[in-house]
């Protein structure tokens, strides 16, 4: 049962986020299509609109997602219920609205023109004005409540995320400026501020599924968040070598970025070492699978497909190859979002007023999901170093005639990408479907306290 | 390890270093603006019709099939040299022409190759667009992309 009723308004968010989810895989799957089949929708829908819908609707849900993480645990964190209910909402609403609006007018062409940032301005404005409510609300609830580790931390990331989604509203003419600044979103969030939230949400579920002490979990958890940092701001240089800017950055960017590894490995044996001094063991298996499977991912995604092409003389090769597609993926998809998931199902069972239930068909969508996406990320690592060594090792051959060779590669990620839906739709179906024979979870005997509780 | 250091120090450590380091790295970006506006693109600054340029390929959203210094999407090639590959160094009005050719003839419409749409471009803005790839091939990018096919 939930603690606090507030706890509640995670609920709408959570089921947003899933939606989004299956919109957003859908959308890849498209885009996969397109790559092998590439007449298709080729004047009605357009790669770059859907390719647009895909990593927009990503953006979107995960950041739903966050904010209904917050709102879940803020209130535990902080010992009292969250400072405003109604902006809780309207916040939502907006910014549904907002991603609703933005996703409509793409499809009629109305879009701005950097990668990621394609919000036309008023939707940008929007999404500034959900995250100001959002970001005051839970201020103060934590402003009024209980400070600890996991509610600072993720605080401070969930603020500064806010903060650089300004640079979004800079454009410069000079296109050396422009992409500088759009790296202060793009990097800093994935490879900075969002690390903060990740480990603080990771932070939180550990103390609830392990049972470990609260002060061990804490110190860790600012030892990561400190590595992610003093690696990630600098490692920014790993974007900076081609694009214009001064040399130094081939050193700085590549020695600082290989250091970008250490939060990811930290996360890791954080998560293995709790598990393991943890007595406890939580009742929500599926949720303790998503939360250690997380850092694993992620390890996987960021630190080794990242570190695999951050070293500058390597990259000269790879730049924007299928080698960054398949690092994109699989960072994305280990970091943020498996500890979305790993969330919604840990809270979903109180939210909905169940116990754990669906077990098993939501760890069934964790392994076919998890290895679909491994397979993808092997698939386009291939396509990638083929392309690289064609096209720029070896030479001689154009982009295109390079990428005919690559179709058997494409159509094995497109292979993948169906599992990748499939798994989303068990997994939404886990988490929001009917409930057979399950005991409601207020009919519970409480003999012997649960950590969840 | 662990037990000498304290949740408090963990945490100053984390403030204090993340501030330090921001710090540094706020200082270089201001070091490379300085430097973006005037070294490494040679000290020709963007002119109006680059500017427009710019907008044209923005309000297009080109980048979600293209890379442009090798940054955007991966299914068509990358243009920040397509002024190089056109031969504009040697002779910028037939690069010019052959460019706005190209574009004005898509799609090609050919069965099982992929297909880039026809953004319906006025003169003025393909003149534009290729003013902005001209604009973009000078920048000093250190010599990437490796070769011609970018
Ligand atoms: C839907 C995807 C898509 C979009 C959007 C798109 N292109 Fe393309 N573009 C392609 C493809 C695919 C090719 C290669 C076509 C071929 O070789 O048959 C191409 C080729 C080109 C070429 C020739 C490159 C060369 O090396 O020969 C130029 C120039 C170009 N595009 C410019 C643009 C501009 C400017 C925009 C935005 C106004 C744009 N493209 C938007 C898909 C796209
Ligand atoms: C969870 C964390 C991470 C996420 C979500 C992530 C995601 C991404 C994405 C989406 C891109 C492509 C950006 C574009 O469209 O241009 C990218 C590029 C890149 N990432 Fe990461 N990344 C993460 C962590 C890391 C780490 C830890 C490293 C290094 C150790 C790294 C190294 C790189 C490099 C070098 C590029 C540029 C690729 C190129 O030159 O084309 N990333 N990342
Ligand atoms: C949860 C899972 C997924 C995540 C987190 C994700 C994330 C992303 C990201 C971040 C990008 C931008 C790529 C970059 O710059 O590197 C992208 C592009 C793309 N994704 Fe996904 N995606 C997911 C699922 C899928 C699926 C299931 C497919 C289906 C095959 C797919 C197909 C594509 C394609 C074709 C592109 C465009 C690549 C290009 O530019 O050529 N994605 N995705
Ligand atoms: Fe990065």
């Amino acid at each position: 049962m939930l603690r606090y009723q507030t706890q509640k308004l995670a609920y709408m968010y959570f089921v947003g986020a899933l939606v989004l989810f299956l919109a957003q895989v859908t959308f890849g799957v498209l885009a996969g299509t397109i790559y092998v089949l590439p007449n298709l929708l080729s004047e009605v829908l357009p790669f770059h609109i859907i390719r647009m819908i895909h990593t927009n609707s990503l953006i979107v849900w995960l950041l739903m997602g966050f904010f209904g993480a917050t709102y879940y645990l803020i209130p535990e964190e902080a010992e009292r219920d969250i400072f405003s209910p109604l902006i809780a909402k309207l916040q939502f609403w907006l910014f549904l609205g907002a991603g609703g609006v933005a996703v409509v007018g793409y499809l009629f062409r109305i879009h701005e023109g950097r990668e990621f940032l394609e919000q036309p301005i008023y939707v940008k404005v929007a999404i500034v004005v959900a995250v100001l409510m959002f970001l005051f609300n839970v201020s103060m609830t934590v402003l009024k409540g209980r400070k600890t580790a996991v509610n600072t931390v993720l605080l401070l990331g969930l603020w500064l995320a806010g903060i650089f989604y300004f640079f979004a509203f800079y454009n410069p003419t000079n296109l050396v400026l422009d992409k500088m600044y759009w790296w202060w979103v793009v990097h800093l969030w994935v490879e900075g501020v969002w690390e903060l939230i990740m480990a603080a949400v990771l932070a939180y579920l550990l103390i609830k599924v392990t049972g470990v002490d609260r002060e061990i979990i804490e110190k860790w958890l600012y030892v990561i968040v400190a590595l992610s940092l003093f690696s990630g701001l600098l490692g920014t240089g790993h974007h900076y070598f081609w694009i214009g800017l001064p040399s130094y950055w081939l050193w700085v960017g590549s020695i600082f970025s290989t250091f970008e590894i250490l939060p990811f490995f930290a996360m890791v044996v954080w998560a293995f070492y709790l598990l393991y001094q943890g007595g406890r063991r939580h009742e929500n298996k599926a949720a303790l699978l998503w939360a250690v499977g997380c850092p694993v991912m992620a390890f996987f995604g960021a630190g080794v497909w990242g570190f695999m092409h951050t070293l500058h003389p390597i990259n000269y090769y790879t730049h924007g190859t299928q080698v960054t597609a398949a690092h994109g993926h699989l960072a994305f998809y280990g970091a943020y979002v498996m500890i979305n998931i790993a969330v919604f199902t840990y809270a979903m069972p109180s939210l909905r007023g169940l116990m754990p239930f669906n077990q098993l068909l939501n760890m069934w969508s964790f392994w076919l999901m998890t290895s679909a996406m491994a397979f993808m990320t092997f698939t386009l690592t291939f396509a990638g170093i083929v392309q690289t060594h064609m096209q720029r090792v070896v030479g001689g051959y154009s982009y295109m005639d390079v990428q005919d060779q690559l179709a058997l590669f494409f159509w094995m990620r497109l292979g993948s990408g169906v599992v990748v839906v499939v798994a989303a739709v068990l997994l939404v179906y886990s988490l929001l479907g009917p409930v057979r024979e399950q005991l409601t979870a207020g009919r519970r005997v409480d003999a012997e306290p649960m950590p969840a509780e | 390890m662990a037990d000498r250091l304290t949740r408090s120090s963990a945490r100053n450590i984390f403030y204090g270093g993340s501030v330090f380091f921001f710090l540094v790295f706020a200082g270089l970006v201001a070091h490379s603006h300085f430097y973006a506006i005037s070294t490494s693109i040679g000290g020709v600054q963007p002119d109006e019709a680059v500017a427009r340029g710019k907008h044209v390929w923005e309000r297009n959203s080109c980048i979600n099939c293209h890379t442009i210094l090798g940054e955007g999407a991966y299914f068509a090639p990358e243009l920040g040299n397509v002024w190089v590959r056109y031969g504009g160094r040697d002779d910028p009005e037939g690069a010019r022409e052959a460019l706005i050719a190209w574009i004005q003839a898509m799609p090609t419409g050919i069965e099982g190759r992929r297909q880039m749409p026809n953004f319906n471009l006025t003169d003025q803005e393909l003149d534009d667009l290729t003013r902005f790839f001209e604009w973009v091939s000078n920048i000093d990018t250190l010599g990437w992309p490796p070769n011609e096919a970018g």
